[in-house]
């Protein structure tokens, strides 16, 4: 009984941490921009207010029921990706519901998000949006290969489909991830730059070229839930990699540092690029990062 | 819409929603006459209107604010209340320089209206030939009190007056074949 209390408070928990420290990223990231860009910015907390007003905004938009649906299937698969990751290394709240395939079962869940997205886009009728799931989908197909290729050899190396096991060999040696397998590690951290969207991989939202892409038909209350999925996504992401690679984390503190700078990588790189088209992103991804993953996999094996 | 049945419960209520609504303005900016080449340097480093939370919107669904910077044509009119009637409540229209208050220099024109008021309801002028970035911030400035004061809802307004509204449109949009809009 105490169990089930514990698993459903610590839920609850990990779903409002997730969401805060994903926001509160947000706007940090939007004020280190304006700094770059030699503004002021906004306040690190503005992203709150703009949830908050997209909230209380009346919404009558209706286009059918799949566009009802799709920010509830970004929303589910966010929940459901963060819930089976462990937050915290040996944390009483933060394990959730983490098992011993999790690795394998995240990797088949995380693209559903995106994928439910591209249905309600898709229904809007909207050019733009369709145009940005293709995009999107295609940029998918790119950087799931690197990815998928290091996570599949960190389970070679270390005959095991856990995350938990994974952050439990990392503490026992001591020795992180990033250096027992470097190129594992490489070529996921390119996959990442995939994954969050900043330029040069912004094909799909697009500023300026695609007024937003998918979500260019959905305003109000849609695009709040939007955005907050997209941030509890984000921190979900982060803390997969802080567990894979950089040995997880004992406590708030240390994963609020290791998230956060492994976060600024994509977005500090991105500052400094302009957009690729499609066809170069899909390819960028089939290169270096590609090769990379092949080389984590021998390494892996020998 | 109420949310709670108490009225001083409600007051707050109202309070925050118009502190985060006034504090988050989401700007579709129609870059219609010559006013639009004000809006770069407002929103970059130089006046970073970003300070107060305002924020390029890409599409009309997700833009509370509608900024008319300049003359309408009656061509462009048509897709202004198009844009308009498609954003979502609550929203609001600053218009931009003299052109949109009585006509500018083009009151005898042929071809542009006079006073935008009569068309679509709009909620903070800012006058001048054309405003420099210090007024386009001072009026967002207005709109936030405004808001704050919870007298900016003017898309109420705009339903609740459709008709005369679409009287005076339809005067001036002679190949009226807009579709309806279920805002
Ligand atoms: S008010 Fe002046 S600057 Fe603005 S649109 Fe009219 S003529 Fe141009």
């Amino acid at each position: 009984m105490e169990d089930i209390i514990y698993k459903i408070l610590g839920a609850i928990l990990t779903i409002i941490t997730a969401f805060v420290v994903g926001i509160t990223y947000g706007g940090l990231t939007r004020k280190v921009i304006a700094r770059v860009q030699n503004r002021v910015g906004p306040k690190f907390y503005q992203n709150f207010f703009d949830v908050l007003k997209l909230l209380s905004k009346r919404t009558a938009i209706n286009h059918g029921v799949m566009q009802h649906f799709a920010p509830m299937f970004i929303f589910t698969s966010a929940v459901t990706v963060l819930m089976f990751i462990p937050i915290l290394h040996d944390g009483l709240f933060f394990s959730n519901f983490s098992f011993h395939g999790d690795l394998i079962f995240l990797l088949y869940i995380m693209p559903f998000g995106p994928l439910g997205m591209a249905l309600g886009a898709g229904q809007t009728g909207n050019p733009n949006s369709a145009i940005g799931v293709t995009r999107g989908l295609s940029q998918m197909v790119g950087f799931e290969i690197p990815f998928v290729l290091s996570l599949v050899a960190l389970m070679v190396q270390f005959e095991t489909t856990s995350v938990t096991e994974i952050v439990n060999i990392q503490v026992e040696s001591g020795v992180w991830m990033i250096f027992s397998n470097p190129f594992a590690f490489l070529a996921a951290l390119f996959a990442m730059f995939g994954m969050f969207r900043y330029a040069p991989f912004d094909i799909v939202g697009a500023p300026a070229e695609l007024a937003s892409g998918p979500a260019s038909e959905f305003g109000g209350k849609y695009l709040a839930i939007m955005m907050s999925s997209s941030s509890i996504f984000t921190f979900a992401k982060l803390v997969l990699y802080v567990n894979l690679f950089f040995g997880g984390a004992e406590n708030l503190v240390e994963l609020l540092i290791k998230t956060f700078i492994l976060y600024m990588v994509p977005v500090v790189y991105g500052l400094v690029s302009p957009r690729y088209r499609t066809e170069q992103s899909i390819t960028y991804f089939w290169k270096w990062p590609l090769a990379l993953g092949v080389i984590g996999m021998i390494w892996a094996i020998i | 819409m109420n949310i709670v049945k108490d009225k001083k419960s409600q007051h707050i209520v109202d309070y925050i929603k118009e502190f985060a609504r006034k504090n988050s303005l989401f700007v579709m900016a129609y870059g219609t006459g010559c006013g639009a080449i004000e809006i770069p340097p407002t929103m970059t480093s130089r006046y970073d209107a970003e300070r107060f939370g305002i924020r390029g919107a890409a599409t009309p669904r997700q833009a509370d604010v509608l900024l008319i910077t300049g003359y309408l044509a009656v061509k462009t009119l048509k897709r202004v209340i198009r844009v308009y009637e498609q954003m979502q409540d609550p929203k609001y229209i600053i218009a931009f320089g003299s052109c949109t208050i009585n006509g500018g220099m083009y009151f005898d024109s042929y071809n542009t209206i006079n006073a935008l008021d009569r068309y679509v309801p709009v909620d903070v002028y800012i006058n001048g030939c054309m405003p420099r970035p210090e007024a386009v911030i001072e009026g967002f400035v207005a709109l936030q009190e405004k808001i704050q004061r919870g007298d900016a809802d003017n898309g109420k307004k705009y339903q609740e007056n459709i008709d005369w509204y679409r009287e005076n449109q339809m005067k001036v949009i002679k190949n009226w074949n807009m579709p309806d809009y279920n805002w």
